[in-house]
């Protein structure tokens, strides 16, 4: 593969004066989570803006989101296990672990999608104005990331049991558990957002 | 294929005419070497040739639509037979009209002038300058150019269809953006405008990324942060605000998809369209006004900070001179980073923004005078007593001042919120935002292509057809955007297509011809650069010396033609800041030379 021979060959590049190194991609990452998070700043600014205003219609959150954090903050914490794992050369447990915390990241996006439902079936629609779209808006994109999360997942847990090549490298493995926190975080902090501000 | 990405040594003079079908025993198909390639320096041009493609067109229409404000009255069958229904009878119909300056503004701002600026230097200059062999990560530096490219085809697809493009203004503030029955361009072309910006912005990001973790991860050995030339100071901090801006513009455009199509009112709130009363309400328009100019104002220096980057190397090797304050130079980059994040409201004073609110944004927005002062004292002083060797770069670099100062000066103006409600969407805005940001920006983005031609394809461009491109370019700057002035204090607003109509702002027709006439001629002149560009990378002078600028930067001791990897062995360590010219006697002194016993400090 080109791509993998390639990275491979850059990664020597010595680094400047930097002491304690951070591997670039995981340093790529963070900035791309610092990214994230300003579209979600911008997001939840707007939400203030906007309580502000009249016919405001607030929102409770229904109980499926619990679920769905419980969820999530499991899932993080096999990641978390996957890697030691991985670090530790136990192969096999890995591979189970990456799989559990795939299966859970998909259960999430589901209990989302039935949250949502729940939501629609108490009149909570597009109509009107009100907490309730934005609701859809931020959680719908926050499950856009988990969906993407899933997506590079599927790809590890492939690579994990048909890889011709032994992995080594435990960086991937680390780039995907910082990415996974991260939308752990993220849903805590939307969570807490709507149940704080958006309840008022 | 993965033999292909060795770091081969096929590229010495020798080689040098027949590259591209031998490389010695690497072989590389043509998609994997100029398609799909994860060499940066083939990235940088993919985003530099599709650059010029969107300026060609960006630029047509601009000339396209002055033809309307400079002869209202007048038909051009020619028109029709090319647009059909959107010139009946030889006229710029009003839905063509604001078709073309809504993609005139759009393309201009986002396709040329970020992606086509900042794709193409930073993509190039960033490995080189730092002694990188590549991105930190080619992949989604590859990735970054088709987003760009899949943006492009978006966008062009939108001209074509019979509703025609998004027409509201580059800025499509809602609601006239957010309801199709408003306007034909509020149809099929405004969801086709959102989806291309939001595929823009995936660019954008991909692209930022890589720029910010190799600028700070991939230096060469001894390349500390203080010896970076500034070009990689000013793409850094380019990349900062792009990756924290350009999201916000992203949550934005998200809203108001929902809007159009999924029937909620974050934007909308008790409109009456054609008699029809909308169901919408609670929403604010003034909420999408701010969340773009989140975005906007930081868009506008990442339009300016490349081209002050690039000018301020230019202007420092052809004057023969170090950089004049180089740390007063970072600093102020920094501050105008900052800066661009605080500033956004002051496009947004008349919108009924709370005037104490106001107050604080002129104070913010004045405050951006101190580090742009700082930058131009600077670049004047560099320039100061130097041994100026006037090549087209540089005269495009010294260009890029006047204009800065012209275009800074009544930012000024615009900038006070009092000042502001006479002069807001009048021409006088047209003419401060297109000298200090749009022409600037240009003449830096000349200035670099001048300047780096020769380590970008092993030739020269013309210089006799820069000089001419440059003098025809510098004086029609000023004799289109100058008398725009005029116009503006005389009340005449921005985007109307005829002003026949109105006593009070009707008095400038020979005026309007004027600036349309030298439109077309700096049009034509640009198209004669473009022939040069072309011309030039099959035909134009061999470079022979590896470093033809006598420059100290690590880009010039690659080989003539540098394959993928930049340099042929190891990658050479740095020992010196950037800019060792006129030292000690000597001319120049590349970074790459260890300090001598007996130097003096700079």
């Amino acid at each position: 593969m080109i791509s993998q021979v390639n990275i491979k060959e850059f990664q020597n590049t010595p680094s400047g004066d930097r002491g304690k190194k951070i591997h670039p991609h995981k340093f790529t990452m963070w900035v791309a989570i610092g990214s994230i998070v300003m579209m979600f700043a911008g997001l939840t600014s707007a939400f203030i803006v906007k309580s502000n205003q009249t016919n405001w219609v607030t929102v409770s959150i229904p109980d499926m989101f619990w679920i769905s954090t419980a969820v999530i903050i499991i899932s993080s914490i096999t990641l978390q296990m996957a890697l030691r794992s991985f670090k530790q050369r136990v192969m096999n447990q890995y591979r189970m672990l990456i799989g559990v915390t795939l299966l859970l990241g998909v259960a999430f996006v589901v209990l989302q999608w039935l949250g949502f439902q729940d939501l629609w079936a108490q009149k909570i629609t597009f109509k009107g104005s009100g907490a309730g779209q934005f609701l859809y808006v931020i959680f719908g994109l926050h499950a856009i990331h988990v969906i993407g999360g899933i997506i590079a997942l599927i790809v590890m847990f492939i690579k994990a049991f048909i890889g011709k090549t032994k992995l080594y490298s435990s960086v991937p493995v680390e780039v995907m558990a910082v990415y996974w926190h991260f939308v752990d975080v993220l849903w805590i902090y939307l969570l807490l957002f709507f149940i704080i501000i958006g309840g008022k | 294929m993965s033999e292909a990405l060795h770091i081969h040594s096929g590229t010495d003079t020798a080689h040098a005419g027949h590259h591209g079908d031998h490389h010695g025993h690497h072989q590389q198909s043509f998609v994997a070497k100029y398609v799909f390639s994860m060499d940066h320096k083939t990235i940088a041009k993919q985003f530099l040739i599709t650059g010029i493609v969107w300026a060609i067109i960006g630029g047509l229409f601009s000339v396209l639509f002055r033809l309307q404000l400079g002869y209202p009255e007048q038909s051009f069958p020619i028109l029709e037979t090319f647009f059909g229904n959107w010139a009946k009878g030889g006229q710029i119909q009003p839905e063509f009209y604001y078709a073309l300056i809504t993609m005139h503004g759009t393309v201009l701002v986002f396709f040329v002038l970020t992606a086509g600026l900042s794709g193409t230097f930073a993509n190039f200059l960033i490995p080189l300058q730092i002694g990188a062999r590549d991105m930190a990560s080619p992949f989604l530096n590859m990735l970054s150019y088709w987003f760009f490219f899949m943006a492009s085809v978006v966008m062009i697809s939108s001209l074509f269809i019979s509703t025609g493009p998004a027409s509201g203004g580059w800025t499509v503030y809602p609601p006239l953006s957010a309801l199709g029955q408003a306007s034909s361009g509020s149809k099929l072309g405004m969801d086709l405008w959102i989806v291309s910006m939001a595929l823009f912005v995936v660019s954008s990001l991909l692209g930022g990324l890589n720029y910010i973790t190799t600028i700070l991860n991939q230096r060469t050995k001894g390349m500390s942060m203080t010896r970076l030339p500034l070009t990689i100071w000013a793409l850094f901090f380019t990349a900062v605000l792009g990756v924290l801006s350009f999201p916000v513009l992203l949550s934005g455009l998200i809203l108001l998809l929902m809007d159009r199509n999924l029937g909620t009112s974050f934007y909308l709130s008790d409109i009456v369209v054609n008699g029809e009363i909308l169901p919408n309400e609670g929403g604010s328009a003034i909420l999408f006004q701010h969340l773009f100019w989140f975005l906007g104002h930081p868009e506008v220096y990442i339009i300016l900070l490349p081209a002050m980057g690039m000018v301020s190397e230019i202007l420092s090797v052809n004057s023969r001179k170090p950089i004049f304050g180089y740390m007063a130079m970072l600093g102020s980059l920094f501050a105008i980073t900052i800066l661009a994040f605080l500033v956004w409201a002051h496009h947004m004073f008349v919108t009924g923004l709370n005037p104490f609110l106001g107050s604080i944004f002129v104070l913010l927005t004045l405050l951006i005078a101190v580090p742009a002062a700082i930058k131009v004292f600077n670049w004047l002083t560099t320039l100061w007593r130097g041994n100026i060797r006037f090549t087209p770069a540089t005269l495009f670099a010294i260009g890029f001042v006047s204009l800065f100062i012209s275009g800074g000066l009544t930012g000024i103006f615009l900038g006070n919120s009092t000042i502001d409600i006479h002069l807001h969407d009048t021409m006088f805005v047209v003419a401060h935002f297109h000298i200090v940001m749009g022409v600037a920006s240009f003449f830096g983005m000349f200035a670099g292509v001048y300047h780096w031609f020769p380590k970008m394809f092993g030739r020269y461009l013309n210089s006799t057809l820069g000089y001419i491109h440059f003098w025809v370019t510098m004086i029609g700057s000023y004799l289109i955007f100058w008398p725009m002035h005029y116009q503006g204090l005389a009340g005449i607003p921005r985007r109307y297509l005829d002003k026949r109509g109105w006593v009070s702002f009707n008095g400038f027709p020979e005026l309007d011809k004027m600036i349309t006439i030298v439109s077309i001629i700096v049009f034509a002149v640009q198209l004669m650069f473009v022939f040069n560009f072309i011309y030039s990378i099959f035909k134009g002078r061999k470079v022979t010396n590896k470093n033809p600028w006598e420059a100290n930067t690590l880009e010039w001791t690659t080989p003539l033609r540098p394959g993928h990897g930049n340099w042929d062995g190891e990658i050479p360590e740095v020992h010196r800041w950037a800019y060792d010219y006129a030292k000690d006697g000597r001319d120049f002194i590349p970074q790459t030379e260890p300090i001598g016993e007996n130097e003096s400090k700079h």
